[in-house]
Parts: structure tokens; C-alpha cells; sequence
């Protein structure tokens, strides 16, 4: 039985439509991250969700109830907001509390939850203190606690690492997927972060334009993109698109790579037999994009170590950014600026002529003009 | 500015000098009138028509207050002030409490609970606080004819209420604006209501705000004359029009020791509470204004 399951939902403000006939399941445990650029509707349709905002059409059901109608309070949901929202005239414990006490539990109970939720969250020390004297990942561990403390069917949170640190964001983010695992609660998820997506979700809602362009586990929306927006919304560095012309030789097809600044063809790169696909052959001379994530290119001695597969293909190095865990090169690749994830062992620095292996086996074909994926 | 660096020439020595003396002038000229009214009114009467405006009492007399307090005459009656003091007290303490309450109801409705036309009403709103007393003397005396409560201390209390709203709201609908939305929605996912929300979120975080509308409509409220002369009563007079009536009196000697003494009774709650409260005053003006 699905847990939260949104039907057909259209939202729109005045003459703008910021929901297109949504559509989601969600089963309970499950962990659904939302995740789109600003302004693709992902806040507003947790708004719905969460009985903030009233839809202009569909059905929201929360097990087997429908709550379209409902205010926020009746819908068994707890959300935990950006801002973090805490309440500043309370402390701690009143914060935590305070949404049992509207809920009418006696106070020994609500005393037992709180010093529960807080012994989870490790703020025990901190349940007499006013939010104002407390650090961000503090008051992020409150506002975590205050939803966590009604046990609630639904979780909703609202971007909630973008206030904090870089650092702290990442420590943050494991808990949450720990405090997921170990409780099993139902996650709605709202980020703009792709890797926050990726590392928390069990699966992926990738929002544009108050649509939902894919829905899949985090591995299927990374590896096997529907479209261009999806292709480069997820991963980081972004996705490589390179513009290219399918054409038919002996061996199967082969894609030649367009020189953007000097014209004609920078270079050809064969398409894996096994990825042939039905399609392909009405396709062949039209101009289409090559899809290659940068973790797609292996520098040449990296890649003789394991085989000798993927096709060899020199380019000039303009940028070299090394991270530490690997180091990341931006080069021409004809007239074309691709970024390679190499080795941390690479010795490559800016200017070089560098030999680097595509592994075409995990590229993506698009169409130029609908930018759907083609294979 | 105390990390500045400084050169200390003499040219910036003197400059420095001549400022603060021009300040210090400046100040007591501001304080002169006080001053005077001060001095008269612990003065005998035979030290005023002798003496200066300025020169000291030859006696120090609190006999001009306790008369302006207890026994001068304001027209037919010779009670003092304190009556009427009563009276002020009467309007002020209601009427403060009242507008300042459908103030922050007000605010909390604009900001909070936003309804189609939210702004036009919040402008026309505003609009109020720019209406002159005057205009509305004459539609507020009908007004109050119809409800039944000219010449009484409601009827005063409530166009104190009506002319204070637009100003009430406008300080608390400015202060509610910077509260975050975020902590009404999780209020409203904690399951409180509309009142609830009002006196257990709102109101507690609503401390400067509450202080600025206070302050300023005690003041306006205390030192008005023009509604007070118009619409109250005999027995609701506030303490403004007494000291009209008394210092206006043409029978009898005129004694302005007792009549600054009234001045000063008159004119001390609204300095007591900017003294007391005056802190709060300016923080609270620049409150929200600044992200904290």
C-alpha cells in the first residue's frame, strides 16, 4: 500500500501553471527526494502535500485517506522547513513539545517523547536553551526533533541542509539517511542539490517546469537519463554533450564528432554494436548529441592497466583542478570543451597533449531537437 | 569609531571645542522653557511679579503644585487636576490596550493569513493615518450621537480606538512581515489555530513592537486636546482640557505658579513612560529593518 500517493495534481497561480498534472506513489519506508532547479515547482508541490497551499486539481491521499481537502493539522504529516522555523520565544523542549501539546497528549507522554527525540538527536544537553543561542546544525537537529517527536505517517522536509555549512551539510546528511534506516519513516524530500538526491533517495523525482521528467532510483535517473535536462541535471562535474552526426560504416555505426570551431569532423568514435537499437537506423545522418559523463573518460595509461577497450583520443589541456580524490581535467576536444574525471594519480598540467580513452558503453544518444534520449 | 585613528592637531582641538560649545548652547536653550517652568512653579507669586523669569525662588514652595493638584479652579469648580488626571487615565489605559490589541490582530491577519484585496485594505488603511483631527470632528460627533455615547469616557475611548488603528497596524503589520512564514506553517503542521498562533507564537516574539505602539499611543492619546474638547463630557474632561480651562480663566489673580505647576502635572505620564520605555522606543522603530 502506497503511503502518500498524489493523483493528477495541477497547481497554478494566476494565469501560471506551476503544477502539470503530478502523479506519485510513494510506498511507506520509502525515502522520495524531489530535486530541480529553483522555480521548477518542487517547494510548491511539497506545499500541497503539506496542506499549505490548496491544489487547483487532483486528488492527495495519505494511506488510505483523501486529504485534499484538509487542513495541515489533520494530515498526519510533520514537515521540517529551511529556516528551520523554530519557534523563538520557546526553548528546546517547548519547541519539540509543542506540536503534541495541540495534539492534546498528556504531559507525561509528551515528556517521555521529548526526552526521547532527544536522546536520538543527541540535544539532551541543549533542552532548556532558546533557539537563538543555538548553531545552525543545532537548530537544524531541533527542528528534526520537533517533527520526529509526533511520529507522524509522512516526513516532509523543505531543503533543509542549505542553510548550513559545507562540511556540516555532509555530516548532516548522513544522519539523515542513518535516522532513515534505523526508523523507516516515509521521506518527501525537497532539494536543489544532485548529489544530496543521490546519496539520500531511494528514489528520484527530477522536477523542470512543474513537471516530473523522471521518476527512479537514484542509479537509473544518473545512468539512464529520459532526456538532456535530466542527463545534465544529475552528476557533477555535468555532463559532457557533444555534438555529433550518426553515420553507418562496415562494423556498425559510428558517430562523428563536429569541430564547433573549425567546422567538419574532429574526430569519429564507434557506437558499441550491443547498444544498437531499432531506432538508430532512421536516424543515421542526422546531427545528434553524444552524451559522456566525465568519470567516462580514463586517461590512456590508466586504462591499459585493465584493457585496452574504449576508443583513444587525444585533446589539450586548458584546465587541471585536482581534488585530491581525483583530479578533474577540462580540455578542447576538436572544438569542443569536454571535463574529464582522471585518477588522483595524473600528472597532466594545463597545456599538455593528453591521450584519453571514451567508454562509449555507458554513453547516451539524444536528439538535438526534442532532446529525448535516443540510446 | 573608537579603533579610528586620530591625528590631535590643534586646528582638530579647536574645532572639537567649538562644536561641543555650539552643541552645549544648543541644548540649553531646548531646556530654557523647562527650566522656567520649573522655577515659577516653586515660586511664590510675589517672586514672580518681582523678579525675572530666571531668577531663583527665594523660597522654595511646593504650595503652586499641591493647588494645581487639589484646589485651583478649572472654570465653575475648584478641585484641581487630580480629577481630571483620573479621567485622562480613564481614556488612556483602554484606549492604548484596545487599539494596540486590533493593531496587532490587524498585522497578524495582514501578513499571516493574506486574503484577496489584503492590500488594497492595508493601503486604505494607511490612508488613515493621514487623515487631519479635524476632518473628522463632524462625522464623529453624529457618529456618536447615534450609538448613544456622546459627552462619556466610551465615547472618547472609542474615537481614540477608531483614529489610532491605522497607526497600530501599520507599526505591527510592518513588524509581522520580517517573522518568517515558515513559523506559521509549522505552527499550523503542529496543529494551532488562528488564536493560537496569535498568543503563544506571535505575541511572545512581539515584545519591541508592542512597546513602540504603547509609547506612541500613549502620547497621542494623552496629549490630545482637540477630541477631548470636543466630545467629552462635563465629568470626562481629560486633563488637557482642565489645563486649558484653567490656565484660560479670567476671574481671579493670575497665578502662573500653579499654572505651570498644572502644565507640568499634565505633560509628567508621557514623560515617565519615554523615560522608562524610551530604549525600547528606538529599538523597536529599527526592529526587522535589520536581519538578526
Amino acid at each position: 500500500m502506497s503511503a502518500l500517493n498524489v493523483r493528477h495534481v495541477n497547481k497554478t497561480f494566476g494565469s501560471t501553471q506551476v503544477l502539470k498534472d503530478i502523479s506519485l506513489a510513494i510506498d511507506s519506508g520509502e525515502f522520495l527526494i524531489l530535486v530541480g532547479p529553483s522555480g521548477c515547482g518542487k517547494s510548491t508541490l511539497m506545499n500541497t502535500i503539506a496542506g499549505l497551499e490548496p491544489v487547483t486539481s487532483g486528488e492527495i491521499r495519505i494511506g488510505d485517506e483523501d486529504v485534499t481537502w484538509h487542513t495541515p493539522s489533520e494530515r498526519d504529516i510533520a514537515m521540517v522547513f529551511q529556516s528551520y522555523a523554530l519557534y523563538p520565544s520557546m526553548n528546546v523542549r517547548q519547541n519539540i513539545s509543542f506540536g503534541l501539546e495541540m495534539r492534546k497528549m498528556p504531559k507525561a507522554q509528551r515528556e517521555e517523547a521529548v526526552s526521547r527525540v532527544a536522546e536520538l538527536l543527541q540535544i539532551t544537553p541543549l533542552l532548556d536553551r532558546k533557539p537563538s543561542q543555538l548553531s545552525g546544525g543545532q537548530r537544524q537537529r531541533v527542528a528534526m526533533g520537533r517533527a520526529l517527536a509526533r511520529e507522524p505517517q509522512i516526513y516532509l522536509f523543505d531543503e533543509p541542509l542549505s542553510n548550513l555549512d559545507a562540511k556540516l551539510r555532509v555530516e548532516m546528511r548522513t544522519e539523515i539517511k542513518k535516522l532513515h534506516q534505523r526508523l523507516g519513516t516515509t521521506i518527501v524530500y525537497v532539494t536543489h542539490d544532485q548529489i544530496e538526491a543521490m546519496t539520500l533517495a531511494d528514489r528520484i523525482a527530477v522536477m523542470r517546469d512543474g513537471e516530473i521528467l523522471q521518476l527512479g532510483t537514484p542509479h537509473e535517473v544518473y545512468n539512464d537519463p529520459v532526456d538532456m535536462f535530466v542527463a545534465g541535471f544529475m552528476g557533477s562535474p555535468s555532463m559532457n554533450f557533444l555534438p555529433v552526426t550518426l553515420v553507418s560504416q562496415a562494423s556498425g555505426y559510428a558517430l562523428q564528432v563536429h569541430d564547433e570551431k573549425q567546422g567538419g569532423t574532429a574526430l569519429t568514435l564507434p557506437w558499441p554494436v550491443e547498444r544498437d537499437t531499432q531506432e538508430l537506423s532512421s536516424r543515421v545522418g542526422d546531427r545528434l548529441i553524444l552524451g559522456l559523463r566525465p568519470e567516462h573518460f580514463l586517461e590512456d595509461d590508466a586504462i591499459q592497466e585493465t584493457s585496452g577497450e574504449g576508443t583513444r583520443l587525444e585533446v589539450t589541456a586548458t584546465v587541471v583542478e585536482p581534488t585530491g580524490a581525483d583530479t578533474l581535467l577540462q580540455a578542447w576536444l576538436g572544438g569542443n570543451e569536454i571535463t574529464a574525471r582522471l585518477g588522483p594519480k595524473s600528472r597532466v598540467v594545463a597545456g599538455d597533449r593528453v591521450a584519453l580513452r571514451a567508454d562509449l558503453s555507458r554513453a547516451v544518444l539524444f536528439d538535438e531537437k526534442t532532446q529525448r534520449r535516443l540510446a | 569609531m573608537a579603533n579610528m585613528v586620530r591625528r590631535h592637531t590643534t586646528s582638530a582641538r579647536l574645532w572639537r571645542a567649538g562644536l561641543y560649545t555650539l552643541l552645549i548652547v544648543a541644548a540649553l536653550v531646548y531646556l530654557l522653557p523647562l527650566v522656567v517652568m520649573l522655577l515659577t512653579s516653586l515660586k511664590p507669586l510675589d517672586d514672580i511679579r518681582a523678579g525675572g523669569l530666571l531668577s531663583l525662588p527665594s523660597t522654595i514652595s511646593f504650595e503652586a503644585w499641591s493647588k494645581a493638584w487639589g484646589a485651583a479652579c478649572t472654570g465653575m469648580r475648584c478641585n484641581g487636576m487630580s480629577g481630571y488626571f483620573l479621567n485622562s487615565i480613564a481614556i488612556v489605559v483602554p484606549a492604548v490596550a484596545i487599539s494596540s490589541f486590533v493593531g496587532a490582530l490587524n498585522g497578524y491577519v495582514l501578513t499571516k493569513w493574506r486574503f484577496r484585496g489584503a492590500n488594497l485594505c492595508f493601503a486604505l488603511l494607511l490612508f488613515g493615518c493621514f487623515v487631519p483631527f479635524q476632518v473628522v470632528l463632524m462625522p464623529m460627533a453624529r457618529t456618536l450621537g447615534w450609538l448613544g455615547l456622546a459627552s462619556s469616557t466610551s465615547g472618547l475611548v472609542l474615537v481614540h480606538v477608531v483614529y489610532g488603528i491605522a497607526f497600530t497596524t501599520l507599526f505591527f503589520r510592518n513588524y509581522y512581515v520580517s517573522i518568517p512564514d515558515e513559523m506559521i506553517a509549522a505552527a499550523k503542521l503542529d496543529g494551532a489555530g488562528f488564536w493560537r498562533i496569535f498568543w503563544r507564537i506571535l505575541l511572545p516574539v512581539s515584545g519591541p513592537i508592542i512597546t513602540v505602539t504603547v509609547i506612541w499611543q500613549f502620547t497621542q492619546i494623552w496629549n490630545d486636546f482637540l477630541f477631548g474638547v470636543s466630545f467629552a463630557g462635563f465629568d470626562s474632561q481629560p486633563v488637557t482640557v482642565a489645563l486649558n480651562n484653567m490656565v484660560n480663566t479670567s476671574t481671579g489673580v493670575k497665578e502662573y505658579n500653579v499654572d505651570m505647576a498644572a502644565a507640568m502635572i499634565a505633560a509628567l505620564p508621557t514623560l515617565v513612560v519615554y523615560v522608562l520605555a524610551g530604549k525600547y522606543f528606538v529599538r523597536g522603530l529599527t526592529a526587522g529593518s535589520v536581519k538578526g
